[in-house]
């Protein structure tokens, strides 16, 4: 198969990429890019772990194609924290311990990012249904719940 | 498999009507690549479509509206007046997935998959909703209803694209609401589902009803809704409507549903949602 040469942006960097046609954004961000925080649990769109923005819509990347990021804005869990300094959605999933294995925490943080920009207070209700793509073995959801909670209080200027 | 980006509608349907292989198009990608990855289909030519001019855009279209086949759902979603016009058809369109899914699916892709139990197809069914082909013969109008042939089967030619989706001008209390069954609460594929759309008179009376099902046959059915014009959703009204829609349903067997279970559900979801659709075209939240 025939590699097409891809010209995009991750994370504000311009990066430029060979893939084949039917490979998977995924398998080039950890295979061919070294960045391995999104992670494949599925690889059929059912767990989130891949989850990345597009163009700042929340998508999983194993359900997009290499090839379609030509052009496009593409934000990963990588280019979350700024430097040393954490995203507040980090830390307080270190502080409130929601995580165990910590195999789908990368794309929670990218989907709970992205629901607060869309939505600064959301309802419990409201959290769990956004993420409800986001699948967790290990915690239970409630911590993961209350990290994203306390995360958007604090964002929103309330601690 | 070779990729390409058509610039415009005739350039995919050429390109789709000449591949001699098995061909395939790329919107949101939601169903393409989960088959490709479980190895279901292994396509020569996947034709991405979101680089044609409009496809990617809701625009008001003679009272009502065009949607274009790439728009993800997540989009319509958020566009507060097809929303308004068509909270039923929104609904359903958003019942797909994740929001992560939300975010690439696209109701042309839900259509042109041909899953029976497809959740945005009910609601543009109900809707009356028409949709743009542009094929190698030329460019022709049809209506969703007409798309689905049976279990991933559609009406659709070689080298056939769905461009846009068209939902008509909406007359005064209008109104349409979509309901389905799922074993839990979120991320499953329907076991039966229902989308009514209704117009009211003044006096609260229904004139205009079309009542779709979806997940209780080969494709989605329309269920006699002369059971409820004339009425004001007695309860004489819509004991007839459940009854009628258990009537169109013939559908599977299986460890989602049993035949008896899926075709009182059906009943149930027209009855319901009839209510909701009816509530919604007086203006009660």
């Amino acid at each position: 198969m025939k590699s097409i040469q891809v010209s995009t942006t991750i994370n504000g960097d311009p990066v430029e990429f060979l893939c084949t046609p039917d490979e998977p954004l995924l398998d080039v961000l950890r295979n061919r890019l070294g960045l391995t925080g999104a992670k494949e649990g599925c690889g059929t769109g059912d767990c989130g772990a891949c989850s990345v923005t597009v163009n700042g819509r929340l998508v999983c990347s194993c359900l997009v194609l290499g090839v379609e990021a030509e052009g496009a804005q593409i934000e990963t869990i990588e280019g979350m924290a700024q430097g040393e300094t954490l995203h507040p959605l980090q830390r307080h999933f270190i502080e409130k311990a929601a995580l165990q294995c910590g195999v789908c925490t990368p794309g929670i943080l990218v989907a709970a990012k992205s629901l607060l920009e869309k939505n600064a207070s959301p309802t419990d209700e409201e959290v769990r249904y956004w993420l409800a793509g986001n699948l967790c073995r290990c915690t239970g959801y409630d911590k993961i719940i209350e990290a994203v909670q306390s995360a958007a209080a604090e964002m929103r200027g309330e601690v | 498999m070779r990729y390409m980006t058509a610039e415009t509608a005739e350039a995919a349907s050429t390109a789709l009507a000449a591949e001699p292989g098995l061909a395939r198009v790329l919107a949101g990608g939601t169903d393409l690549l989960v088959q490709l990855k479980a190895g279901m289909i292994q396509p020569d030519l996947v034709v991405d479509i979101k680089k044609i001019p409009g496809i990617r855009e809701i625009t008001p279209e003679a009272g009502g509206w065009r949607i274009g086949a790439a728009v993800a759902n997540a989009e319509l979603k958020e566009h507060a007046q097809v929303k308004a016009d068509w909270p039923g058809v929104v609904e359903g369109a958003n019942l797909i997935g994740s929001t992560q899914v939300q975010g690439r699916c696209t109701m042309a892709g839900n259509l042109c998959n041909g899953s029976p139990a497809a959740d945005a197809v009910p609601g543009l069914v109900a809707a009356d909703a028409s949709v743009t082909i542009v094929g190698p013969s030329g460019t022709r109008v049809a209506k969703v209803a007409d798309i689905p042939a049976g279990p991933g089967r559609t009406t659709l030619a070689k080298g056939e694209i769905v461009t846009a989706i068209h939902l008509p001008a909406r007359a005064p209390r209008s109104a349409d609401a979509y309901l389905r069954f799922i074993p839990r609460t979120e991320m499953d594929i329907a076991v039966a589902s229902a989308a009514v759309s209704l117009t009211l008179s003044e006096d609260g009376t229904v004139t205009h009803a079309r009542v779709a099902l979806g997940a209780v046959a080969p494709k989605v059915v329309l269920a006699d809704a002369s059971t409820i014009i004339g009425t004001k959703l007695d309860d004489a009204a819509l004991a007839a409507l459940a009854k009628a829609a258990e009537s169109v349903c013939n559908p599977i067997d299986d460890k989602r549903g049993t035949i008896e279970f899926r075709t009182s559900t059906a009943g149930v979801l027209a009855r319901r949602a009839a209510l909701i659709a009816y509530n919604r075209a007086k203006g009660v939240k």
